[in-house]
């Protein structure tokens, strides 16, 4: 099961460890501007998810850390056995895998920056 | 690419720790590389579930932030903060070598052989990115436990 | 069990020993042919300085054991036939002095990740396949042979010749096979060796044939299961570094190398 070249996937797969280390330091970062504990008192964290653009970066750091994870859960499954029917059953595993991660990370942000909570 | 059998070292050869002192600093690059990775998404899978009781209200956000609010949730934290600076510190210096910088550069070989891939400048990186995983670490622990 | 062998068979017990030194060398004997019993057998060999592991094979099948299967032609590190698990790490045997392992004891055993054939000799058809199929040959259209003056040269400079020849060392001994942590779990990985090799050619400036073994190695077992260990290079005999070759065939899949 082929889809994309595998240099394709690569580039996608340092792509988004490039974009995650940036989006997360960012994110420890908003953790740190005040005291931690404090930081992570409820009323903060909904002001947090409330701010579009914080958001907006949960929501990218998600997907791109849901993709460079689970492609690398594909890699190192890849090479513990092989098979057509094995390989097919990793990739198609990993992405339903992400996709869910996203989708159920992304209901959280969504809601939560909505005031749905 | 065809299918092929054969004789295979199976997990030993990724789990056995004397395969780094046979192969050096690089080979338990490599294999905190994969475990961190894996750890890490683990982490992050939790992480999403943990963050999703925001949507149950306040009561339910304090309770599942107590799990993380204790001595062992602390030092889980710490452990996450290594392996994501381990994961990130290597992910860098594999993704400059496997662009072809650091590794040296072809030439006629000369007796002793040494490869010019495996160098100190590499294996400098990789102390140094062990040593910073410790360092945050413990910053990690500081601003956890104050 | 260990079985100890006598220094010298009482049967050929002529040759004439001048060292004083000896050492304790480790056979791991099996015959997959036969049955699944793997042991280490141990024979007590005398050694001088310059004495090396296939010396002292070639010295227990001759006055002690005939019947231990190794695999060895040149002897000087040329033909890679006597590959094998030195104290725990893939060697030559005609390349590993027994001095240098500051070891009394010496422990064989056949490479891992290759079907063992016999004792110390491994089936490396996986391997021989894998560097055929990323065409180990300069690939063009036009030929040396010119129909109006004959044979003609393709000329190279010495600093093109450079950028492959230390690639064109590999002797396929397969040590890096041996080595490489990918190879030890992934039967379809197409492994350093061929990988190193197919750098080689591309790198080489009379070749066209660059699209073509990109294809081949581009693939979910192909080049981006190499994660850069090193333990390839590591025991590579001839200074190829397969591990750096690796690195820069991947240039050229990520647009940096033309």
């Amino acid at each position: 099961m082929m889809v994309l070249r595998e240099s394709i996937i690569m580039k996608i797969h340092y792509g988004t460890a490039i974009g995650a280390l940036f989006l997360t330091v960012i994110h420890i970062m908003m953790r740190l501007t005040q005291d931690f504990h404090e930081s992570l008192a409820y009323e903060n964290v909904i002001a947090n998810y409330e701010s579009v653009g914080y958001a907006l970066l949960l929501e990218l750091l998600l997907i791109l850390i849901s993709v460079h994870g689970f492609n690398g859960l594909r890699v190192i499954l890849f090479e513990m056995n092989q098979g057509p029917t094995y390989e097919k059953v990793v990739t198609v595993g990993c992405l339903a895998g992400m996709a869910a991660l996203i989708g159920y990370g992304s209901r959280t942000i969504i809601m939560t920056s909505m005031g749905m909570t | 690419m065809e299918r092929e059998t054969g004789a295979r070292e199976g997990l030993k050869g990724w789990l056995h720790p004397g395969k780094i002192g046979k192969f050096g600093i690089e080979r338990l690059a490599w294999l905190l590389m994969r475990l961190t990775g894996l750890g890490l998404l683990a982490y992050f899978i939790g992480h999403i579930y943990e963050t999703s009781h925001i949507l149950d209200g306040k009561a339910v956000w304090d309770k599942s932030l107590e799990m993380t609010q204790t001595t062992e949730g602390h030092l889980f934290l710490a452990l996450v903060i290594g392996m994501c600076v381990f994961h990130t510190g290597n992910g860098i210096r594999l993704m400059i070598a496997q662009m072809g910088y650091g590794i040296g550069k072809a030439e006629r070989p000369d007796y002793p052989y040494k490869p010019q891939s495996i160098n100190m400048k590499g294996k400098a990186c990789i102390y140094a990115t062990l040593g910073m995983a410790a360092l945050a670490m413990w910053y990690g622990m500081a601003v956890m436990f104050a | 069990m260990a079985t100890i062998h006598p220094k010298l068979s009482d049967e050929l017990s002529q040759t004439v020993v001048s060292s004083t030194k000896s050492v304790k060398i480790k056979i791991k004997r099996s015959n997959p042919n036969v049955n699944s019993e793997q042991k280490f057998d141990d024979f007590v060999v005398p050694i001088e300085k310059w004495t090396t592991v296939l010396d002292v094979l070639l010295d227990v099948k001759s006055h002690l054991d005939h019947s231990v299967g190794v695999r060895y032609s040149c002897r000087q590190a040329s033909c890679g036939s006597c590959g094998m698990k030195i104290n725990g790490k893939p060697g030559l045997a005609c390349f590993t002095k027994i001095s240098e392992l500051d070891s009394d004891t010496v422990t064989v055993e056949p490479m891992d990740n290759y079907p063992v054939v016999r004792d110390l000799a491994v089936n490396m058809d996986r391997m021989i396949n894998n560097h055929k199929k990323v065409m180990p040959y300069v690939i063009r259209e036009d030929s040396e042979i010119d129909a109006e003056s004959g044979i003609r040269e393709f000329l190279q400079s010495p600093e093109n010749v450079d950028k492959y020849i230390q690639f064109s060392s590999c002797i396929k001994c397969g040590l890096c096979n041996s080595a490489c942590p990918t190879m030890a779990m992934d039967k379809s990985f197409v492994g350093p060796q061929a990988l190193a090799q197919a750098y080689r050619y591309i790198a080489d400036d009379r070749d066209k044939g660059k699209n073509k073994r990109l294809k081949i190695i581009d693939e979910s077992h192909g080049i981006w299961r190499c994660h850069f260990a090193g333990s390839c290079s590591q025991v590579c005999p001839k200074g190829v570094d397969p591990a750096m070759g690796i690195q820069l065939l991947r240039g050229y899949l990520l647009g940096i190398r033309d």
